[in-house]
């Protein structure tokens, strides 16, 4: 165990593995394009639906049972089925992991939504604001902390699965983690999912930041005092 | 793209034991994903120091990719259900334990009051009121977590398992669409029978909801 680990180390700080097409940081890179525009175009699907289904009150059952079916289709199956249909394209990579992303953006955007206290909806209203500025400027900044929850767990699942392009002959880091089971080789196959980990965790803290600087206002605005407690910044 | 009915026809068999195989590793998942998330919950739940350690570990868990931590345990488990099923559990964790401390959150702190009040000892007021009221919340990330293995069991693929997952490596590899559109429907059906079930079984668990609901 000690000896794979210090072979591990070694793998991840050596020079040679780095540079190159086939070096770590291009498949960081390779890796990040896929996942970035993958969670991009599922936000760009899934918000104005969370948003419109919250703000209206209509098709919640629809919009809940079309999740649990998103989080319910192996996504394995969905890579190789477009790419056997749609041949040596990345669609197949990018249909699999927008499906795998939609559900818990749609979902906590929606919870976010219907969690808003509707006498504040209603006091929003009767100054005589407009629907589009309720749903603007009232129900998504208190619903706002539950919808980047949406973002960052889709994130995290899509950077994870992201490894499945190599599957089927993409780069990204599942190139280590495949290569690295085809020829036997455990450092190099520990080494790709270490580096898809840490991709992961330091996305989501770059989120987890992004939301407390676009949170702030409100927190200081909710909490008297110097000390916001932390479960009424949270919510 | 056609689909090969025949072969439907000749494999009936060896689709049928595949479902079930699929079936029986994530609901084992489940099983001991519940086993282990109870009682840390429990802990989660009274100390507020370890509630972010449990929450964050398993946040982290959840990021190293399926595949990943399959072929991690390889030299532990070797080629064998126990790893899928260790690698499943692990996955269900950060829905499981998320859901059991939001659900022990939710028990209103004067029912607990009045249940010591009433002399109650601690453990009792955790079995027969913390954690039946917490039921629901519990139940919800029960749903999700095996709604999520049903559909991850596939992973297990790329380790010699994997239930209907096998039927993608196998199309994959023949260049042969049937066995993974089969594969994708049987998964979904699996799913939709399991969600049904749990909240059939919900219903039963919690009468006092249904006049609300």
């Amino acid at each position: 165990m000690y000896e794979l680990f210090k072979n591990l180390a070694k793998w991840l700080v050596s020079g040679d593995q780095w540079a190159g097409t086939d070096g770590i940081a291009h498949r960081i890179a390779e890796h990040l394009e896929y996942s970035l525009l993958a969670t991009l175009i599922a936000a760009a699907i899934a918000l104005p639906l969370g948003l419109l289904i919250g703000h209206t009150g209509k098709g919640a059952f629809l919009a809940i049972n079309l999740s649990s079916f998103g989080r319910a289709l192996p996504t394995v199956g969905l890579v190789v089925l477009v790419f056997l249909v749609s041949g040596l394209s990345l669609w197949s990579v990018y249909v699999a992991l927008v499906v795998l992303a939609v559900p818990a953006i749609v979902t906590n955007t929606y919870a976010g939504m219907s969690a808003v206290d509707p006498e504040v909806k209603d006091a929003a209203r009767g100054q005589g604001m407009r629907g589009h500025q309720v749903l603007f400027q009232v129900e998504i900044p208190l619903a706002l902390p539950l919808i980047m929850t949406g973002l960052r767990l889709s994130l995290i699942q899509v950077v994870s699965t992201a490894t499945i392009a190599a599957y089927v002959s993409f780069g990204g880091l599942g190139r280590y983690v495949f290569d690295g089971l085809a020829q036997r080789d455990l450092v190099q196959v520990l080494g790709g999912a270490a580096l898809v980990a840490i991709v992961a965790v330091v996305l989501d803290l770059a989120l987890a930041g992004l939301q407390r600087y676009l949170f702030l206002p409100h927190s200081r605005l909710r909490s008297s005092g110097r000390d916001p407690h932390r479960r009424t910044a949270a919510h | 793209m056609t689909v090969d009915w025949s072969w439907i026809g000749d494999h009936t068999h060896d689709l049928t034991s595949l479902a079930l195989s699929h079936l029986q590793a994530a609901l084992l998942a489940v099983f001991f994903g519940l086993l282990i998330s109870l009682p840390l919950a429990v802990v989660a739940h009274r100390v507020r120091a370890l509630r972010g350690v449990f929450l964050g570990l398993s946040n982290v868990l959840f990021t190293i990719p399926s595949i990943a931590i399959f072929v991690l345990l390889l030299p532990v488990s070797g080629l064998t259900r126990t790893t899928t099923v260790i690698g499943l559990t692990v996955y269900t964790l950060v829905v499981l334990l998320r859901n059991t401390v939001e659900g022990l959150d939710s028990v209103p702190v004067k029912t607990k009051e009045a249940a010591k009040a009433m002399g109650t000892r601690p453990l009792r007021t955790l079995l027969t009121v913390e954690l039946p009221l917490a039921l629901p919340v519990i139940m919800a990330g029960v749903r999700i977590a095996t709604v999520m293995s049903i559909s991850l069991v596939s992973v297990a693929t790329y380790i010699g398992d994997g239930g209907l997952g096998q039927l993608f490596t196998d199309g994959f590899q023949r260049n042969f669409p049937t066995p993974v559109i089969v594969g994708v429907v049987l998964t979904l059906l699996l799913a939709l029978v399991a969600d049904a079930l749990l909240v059939a079984v919900q219903y039963v668990l919690t009468p006092w909801t249904r006049r609300r609901a």
